[in-house]
């Protein structure tokens, strides 16, 4: 019930909109099935499924909005939500910066759904937990993981007569292998729209070798140093940096983007000429849906090309103001990189080192981008093309418009969180102190 | 997480919050329905009987079942404009259960007897389904039922009974003060929660609560254009355990600190503070960029608790201890045996740090936990040496202790509960000391007010640390504010510095309304008190960077 088709979703928004009073609504509606299994020293901790339907409907007079969700479908109900949020609109206080609903759209078809992924139940998630846990029990290591899957669907309507409906499904896990001395420490990361690329097993296996190479970590003193950053290290950083290309604070004087004296820095080169990111919600290997939350159409954006900024994300209110086009943020985004193997990358290096995971990234200085955070699960030092020896921990602080400075190779890109991120080797990587964490 | 909604804040100018989330729990409802009182308790007894007896019919050996109903108001204003206003419910039933040693959990918003007792077969299914793998099984600590008992947050005014145009109205005139006294830009926020909760479980507890926090919190942003440079200043409001009382401002509340600033016990001067900010945050774009090296640090409550709850209130969580958490929030270095060595210095003989879920005020303050264990206070660091841990009723025993410490928490009715941080505190020195006094013994010193960035490392060994202000202090006295400063250390070292704290009188909480953790992950409020404390010899950076 919680999975809704297009016309099924299409037919009680219609009946919601046709009991609206107001100048304008906007209906969404959405449901999702999500499981999960969590575990920990070698054995299931917790273990749950919970579904949900609801609808969400915005009333607006003038520019005044409301709005009142329920997850009860019959007419009396839709209609009393509807009353409701055209009751909150008129006791709510005007916006200044309301923009009217949009009209009807042409949106990309899109196919993030995949049929294998909505059947997974719970034997499903023990037996993944135990493909995980039983070759951990086999080499005396310790498994620590999570594995949660989501069905879901999302649609949208308005008294301008649009429409929008996607249906994803996702899947996403993650594993943290410990040695029983403790001094060991492995990590793996895999996120699908399929769970037939999902192997439990071959993630563990990654997380369990990088905990037993890990082991008997060397300290090495902090400075700069030549970082081959995983995916799973540079995605954080990468996101965040992304989601400060916001326009209007740009325009006002506090973001990286602002220039001295006035004016934001769209069409400058701030990146090495390499640098390329843009999203596109049609990529098979990290499909989205071609609409964002207030309808508006989910393009192929270039963002950084040849490390020039070429497009900031704008609210529908401040495109309006600034006169251009409102492009929506998007939901995620593709770093191109090189056609090398993290391997090669690591056989291409005289001397850096290998970096599996950052961990509580946190923003130190807004105006440049400054985050602090740490190394975690597996960092190594190479040397001659070699991994030589697992070395301790590090703090870092780093700007992700510094590193992207300081490129130096990218290999292929991988899908992380919902992204395609190449490995990336960055010079000058800013390490501040040691820190004694495995 | 997919299932919640995030209302996300990172273009919103949001200074040390910038690029957080903040989960909305349930569906939007009007203002009215906030008000509407929750089902009484015999119908809610009715419900939990439902469950108790459904999952014992299909084998549990233990039930519990939660039936919440949790409300949220959050008001978010920039400027002039009102941005948002969030009006949030969610109703419905957590059960979990004990089949074969292992847990299984189950919840559903469908609160009729057929909806509950599908749920709580749902729960036995899943528990039998994972107990084919279950290496570890689940060892109870008793707990005698408590009957059918009640507890409220003692609250003045309830904060949803305020109405909505008067809270606007005062954040607008927090706005417009900024405005007035040189901020170029001003976000202001407020968020109430009111969790109704009532507990049962098989042991023959029936608990009815009604627990209330608040936290009404703003950013300011100066701007120099020709410069290309910005600097925000936060409130140092704290979220408490309070009704919308905490907003009167009472000046018996405030607590004068040195350079003229003013610290807020239980009472909160939200325009006092902004005027403050606005000065401040436009003093920080011409402050001396800090020159890195060790300094003496004399560390304000409202910044001290941040860097208490991270590097004391984490570690000794005994889940983190045992490896629950390794696949996320991470390990610990408090580990069993340093504790069973009963001398692993953690700080210096002046720490003595306490677990409490009664203070009141606070956020971590209840009558019963999750798991319907009655609340209290016990020593985490006594004298220096690491003496306990935070635990829940299937961890205890590994303490060789009998009964639960009380930490255990769910944010909402869907989530399973587990273990979650009680207040941590750190006890005010025994000795007269004021601020002002304090600062007279220091040579070469910063004294830090306020919350900034903050990063510590999966076994919380590795910390740092940034605040909102921060001054120069030379030769007993405050010389000047400085800026760019990050403070790093190692958590035993840093305690192990501390030399000295000030009087009860400086006493304060500082307080985290949304601390992260658990996979999926769920959200707490937890406050942390102390007086302000000095610490020696500490490592200081310089975050100042140049981009493009």
């Amino acid at each position: 019930m919680a999975i809704l088709t297009k016309e099924e979703a299409k037919k009680i928004i219609d009946k919601v909109l046709a009991f609206s009073k107001a100048d304008e609504m906007s209906v969404g509606l959405n449901g999702d099935r999500t499981g999960n299994i969590r575990y920990a020293r070698n054995s299931v901790s917790t273990s749950g499924e919970s579904t949900n339907l609801a609808l969400s409907v915005t009333a607006v007079f003038g520019k005044r909005s409301g709005t009142a969700t329920i997850n009860e479908f019959d007419d009396a109900s839709l209609e009393k939500t509807v009353r409701r949020a055209e009751e909150i609109a008129k006791l709510a206080p005007e916006n200044p910066e309301y923009v009217p609903i949009l009209g009807p759209q042409t949106y990309t078809e899109t196919n993030s759904y995949i049929e294998k992924t909505a059947a997974i139940n719970p034997d499903f998630r023990a037996k993944a937990a135990f493909d995980s846990i039983d070759p951990c029990v086999k080499k005396n290591l310790t498994a620590a993981g999570y594995l949660e899957d989501t069905t879901g669907f999302f649609a949208i309507g308005n008294s301008k007569g649009l429409f929008a409906y996607n249906k994803s499904t996702s899947v996403d896990f993650s594993i943290t292998v410990r040695t029983a001395d403790g001094q060991g420490s492995g990590y793996a990361i895999q996120d699908y729209n399929d769970v037939t690329k999902l192997s439990t097993k071959k993630s563990t296996e990654v997380a369990m070798q990088k905990a037993m190479a890990s082991s008997a970590a060397k300290a090495l003193e902090p400075g700069k140093y030549t970082v081959i950053l995983e995916p799973a290290a540079s995605i954080e950083l990468l996101q965040n940096m992304m989601r400060s290309m916001d326009a209007r604070n740009a325009d006002e004087g506090r973001s990286f983007l602002s220039k001295k004296g006035g004016g934001i820095r769209l069409g400058e080169k701030l990146f090495d000429e390499r640098v390329n990111i843009y999203s596109d919600p049609t990529n098979i290997e990290i499909p989205k849906a071609g609409f964002s939350g207030d309808g508006r159409p989910q393009e192929k954006v270039s963002w950084i090309e040849n490390g020039v900024v070429k497009n900031l994300t704008y609210s529908r209110f401040w495109a309006e103001k600034k006169g251009v086009k409102a492009v929506p943020p998007p939901q995620g985004f593709i770093m191109l990189g090189g056609t090398q193997s993290l391997a090669d990358l690591i056989k291409g290096t005289e001397k850096g080192i290998l970096v599996t995971r950052f961990w509580y990234i946190r923003a130190v200085d807004p105006q440049t981008l400054l985050y602090t955070g740490l190394t975690r699960d597996g960092t190594f030092y190479i040397e001659k093309g070699q991994i030589k020896y697992p070395i301790k921990n590090f703090r870092f602080n780093e700007s992700p418009v510094i590193m992207l400075n300081n490129l130096e190779a990218m290999g292929a890109p991988v899908r992380v969180n919902g992204s395609l991120i190449p490995p990336l080797k960055i010079r000058d990587f800013t390490f501040s102190s040691l820190s004694d964490a495995v | 997480m997919k299932r919640r909604d995030f209302i996300q804040l990172s273009g919103m100018g949001l200074g040390a919050m910038m690029g957080a989330s903040i989960p909305v729990l349930g569906n939007s409802v009007s203002v009215e329905r906030l008000l509407e009182p929750a089902a009484d308790a015999a119908q809610k007894k009715k419900m939990a009987d439902v469950a108790l007896n459904a999952a014992r019919s299909k084998g549990a050996t233990y039930t519990d079942v939660r039936i919440g109903r949790y409300l949220q108001q959050f008001l978010f204003t920039r400027e002039k404009n009102v941005q948002n206003i969030v009006n949030a419910e969610s109703y419905g039933v957590g059960i979990r259960v004990i089949v074969n040693g292992t847990w299984g959990f189950a919840a559903t918003s469908d609160v009729s007897t057929a909806g509950i007792a599908k749920c709580a077969e749902t729960a036995v299914a899943i528990a039998k389904a994972n107990s084919k793998i279950q290496t570890e099984p689940v060892v109870l600590a008793p707990q005698k039922g408590v009957g059918e008992v009640v507890w409220n947050t003692p609250i003045k005014k309830n904060a949803f009974e305020i109405p909505v145009q008067d809270k606007i109205d005062l954040l607008l005139k927090v706005n417009s003060e900024a405005l007035k006294n040189g901020a170029g830009f001003v976000t202001s926020n407020m968020f109430f929660v009111n969790e109704q909760k009532y507990f049962a479980s098989t042991d023959g507890s029936y608990i009815d609560q009604d627990v209330h926090r608040i936290w009404p919190t703003f950013t300011v942003t100066a701007i120099d254009k020709a410069a290309g440079k910005f600097k925000t200043r936060d409130a140092i409001s704290s979220p408490m355990g309070m009704g919308y009382e905490y907003l009167d401002g009472l000046a018996s509340e405030k607590i004068a600190g040195p350079n003229g600033l003013v610290g807020y016990r239980n009472s909160y001067d939200m325009v006092e503070d902004v005027i403050f900010a606005a000065k401040q945050a436009k003093e920080k774009l011409t402050a001396k960029s800090v020159q890195a090296g060790k300094y003496d640090l004399v560390l304000d409550p409202n910044h001290l608790g941040l860097t208490i709850h991270e590097s004391v209130g984490h570690p000794t969580e005994l889940d983190r201890v045992l490896g629950y958490e390794a696949n996320y929030a991470g390990t610990s270095f408090a580990t069993l045996d340093k504790w069973k060595t009963k001398a692993f210095n953690y700080g210096s003989k002046e720490v003595n740090i306490v677990a409490d879920k009664t203070q009141p005020h606070t956020l971590g303050a209840v009558g019963y936990d999750d798991e319907g264990v009655p609340c209290k206070q016990w020593d985490i660091i006594k004298d220096g040496i690491l003496v306990n841990y935070q635990a829940t009723r299937d961890q205890v025993n590994i303490l060789g202790e009998t009964a639960s410490h009380g930490c255990c928490y769910a944010d909402n009715w869907n989530s399973v509960q587990f273990q979650r941080m009680p207040n941590i505190s750190l006890l005010p020195g025994k000795e007269k000391l004021s601020v002002q006094d304090m600062i007279k013994g220091v040579e070469k010193g910063i004294y830090i007010v306020g919350r900034g960035s903050y990063s510590i490392d999966q076994q919380r060994y590795n910390f740092q640390f940034g605040g909102q202000l921060f001054y120069e202090i030379k030769n007993g006295q405050i010389s000047e504010m400085i800026d760019d400063v990050a403070y790093q250390s190692n958590t035993q070292e840093f305690w192990n510095s501390c030399a000295q704290i000030c009087d009860k009188d400086d006493y304060r909480t500082f307080g985290s309304f949304f601390d992260g953790k658990g996979q999926p992950s769920q959200v707490s409020a937890v406050s942390h008190g102390s007086s302000t404390t000095r610490f020696n010899g500490v490592n200081v950076i310089n975050t100042g960077r140049k981009i493009g």
